[in-house]
């Protein structure tokens, strides 16, 4: 039972509570790195780094801070480590960084971090924080990496990753015939139209689950009803035979 | 560059919204209803143009001569928290109906990530101090414009029938996917 449990929350923390279709977080920076694969599995990369070590250090730190100085604190928490992620990924990964460009400065002001940091991380412990971070991370990554999937196949027609570290491609495959690529998917209309059907698609699975959620509560509270009615009626009924064993019994203890 | 090329190349050619996909969170929050676009907008004007002005000088005045440049990051988003700060008390102090009409649009724009970049944009793109000025004002006139065109559209779209799972911001990207179409057309303007 907990194990299914486990289970279903790991897909409803992904998709069901998805930070970026579901809550509308950190939608700028979703748009901007998603024209192909490698950047926003990047980005998503970088994201997750800093969203684990901002949420482990405000766990830590929360406790300290005064109420009146918590945000900017843990701001600066997060752009120390963003200044920390970015200057890494300059060394080793400098065409990553020039494709990425202001964005991952940005990281400072994508609002799932502080966001974390303020509903999360600061009121629970250094391990949940960390984990928090982690699946908070995988889920934007796994929208990034849903909506340059789509892009990059449909704009240009081929699906290819690079390995930021040494610059070569590590596979590239052609999956539209050439000349049947729509380049207006690597423009930002096309971010836009990409979002807004992702969006709409997790809107809708939220809805059919809300409904199903909503009618199995319905189910269950009227079942829980006619088991109340039964109960009663049993009890009643236990009663009404008490009540004749005893009549029965007092003439013959008269007797 | 000339000045003028500046602030049109900001305001329409390279909009803060429809081409840097910045500012996307207060763009899909106030873009509901009229009034509060304008006062969003506002707000941001004065914000970006104040904010990107003192980042400026504190960069070439303090961390330059200083050596510090890689503190950037950090200067500038406490400096925009504590600048968006003080204009809510400035403001507070000295008149208190703009601040009921502004007041809860300004905390709000210390996440706004369109202020974020525009101050380390004017830095990267080595502006002068007038250049910083003209660049800012664009870029959040650019900012309120896309606002107030936004606003106007939602009001209309909030009467209007369509499947459920689409309401709200989904139909929005729609509406700001066919704008980007729109602004494109500006593309050769400078």
């Amino acid at each position: 039972m907990s194990e299914e449990k486990k289970k279903k929350s790991l897909i409803d923390e992904l998709i069901y509570d998805n930070p970026v279709f579901g809550l509308y977080l950190g939608i700028c920076s979703c748009l901007a790195v998603t024209t192909t694969i490698t950047n926003a599995l990047g980005m998503g990369v970088a994201v997750i780094a800093v969203l684990v070590l901002s949420n482990i250090l405000v766990s830590l730190v929360a406790p300290l801070t005064p109420d009146e100085i918590h945000i900017p604190v843990y701001i600066a928490i997060i752009a120390s480590l963003v200044t920390i992620v970015g200057m890494v990924m300059q060394a080793y990964t400098p065409s990553l960084y020039d494709a990425l460009g202001a964005f991952i400065d940005l990281i400072v002001v994508n609002c799932i971090i502080l966001g974390r940091a303020e509903a999360f991380a600061s009121k629970n412990g250094i391990a949940a924080s960390a984990r928090d971070g982690l699946m908070m991370g995988l889920a934007y990554t796994l929208s990034v990496f849903a909506m340059a999937f789509i892009r990059q196949i449909l704009g240009t027609g081929v699906l290819a990753l690079k390995n930021p570290l040494t610059d070569t491609t590590l596979f590239s495959l052609r999956l539209l015939p050439v000349g049947f690529d729509i380049p207006i998917f690597t423009t930002p209309t096309g971010a836009f139209l990409v979002f807004a059907i992702l969006a709409a698609a997790v809107t809708a699975y939220k809805n059919s689950k809300d409904a199903k959620a909503a009618a199995a509560e319905k189910a269950r509270k009227a079942a829980e009803a006619k088991e109340k009615a039964a109960k009663a009626a049993a009890a009643k009924a236990a009663a009404a035979a008490k009540k004749a064993a005893a009549a029965q019994a007092e003439p013959a203890k008269e007797a | 560059m000339n000045l003028f090329s500046i602030f049109i190349a900001s305001l329409l050619v390279n909009n803060v919204i429809l081409s840097k996909f910045l500012g996307m969170c207060p763009f899909l929050g106030v873009s509901t209803k009229l009034s509060s676009a304008v006062g969003m907008g506002v707000a941001v004007i004065f914000v970006i143009l104040g904010a990107s002005v003192v980042s400026w000088l504190l960069y070439y005045y303090a961390l330059v001569p200083l050596g510090l440049e890689y503190m950037e990051l950090i200067c500038f988003i406490l400096l925009i928290a504590s600048f968006v700060q003080f204009v809510e008390m400035f403001v507070k102090k000295t008149s208190p109906a703009l601040y009921k009409s502004l007041g809860i649009y300004l905390p709000l724009i210390t996440t706004n990530c369109a202020v974020l970049f525009v101050a380390m944009d004017n830095i990267t793109q080595k502006y002068n101090l007038i250049e910083t000025a003209v660049n800012s004002v664009a870029v959040a006139g650019g900012f309120m414009l896309m606002l107030v065109i936004f606003a106007t559209i939602r009001e209309r779209l909030e009467g209007s029938d369509m499947p459920k799972a689409w309401k709200g911001n989904p139909i929005a990207f729609v509406v700001a996917a066919i704008m980007a179409i729109a602004f494109s057309a500006f593309a050769g303007l400078v």
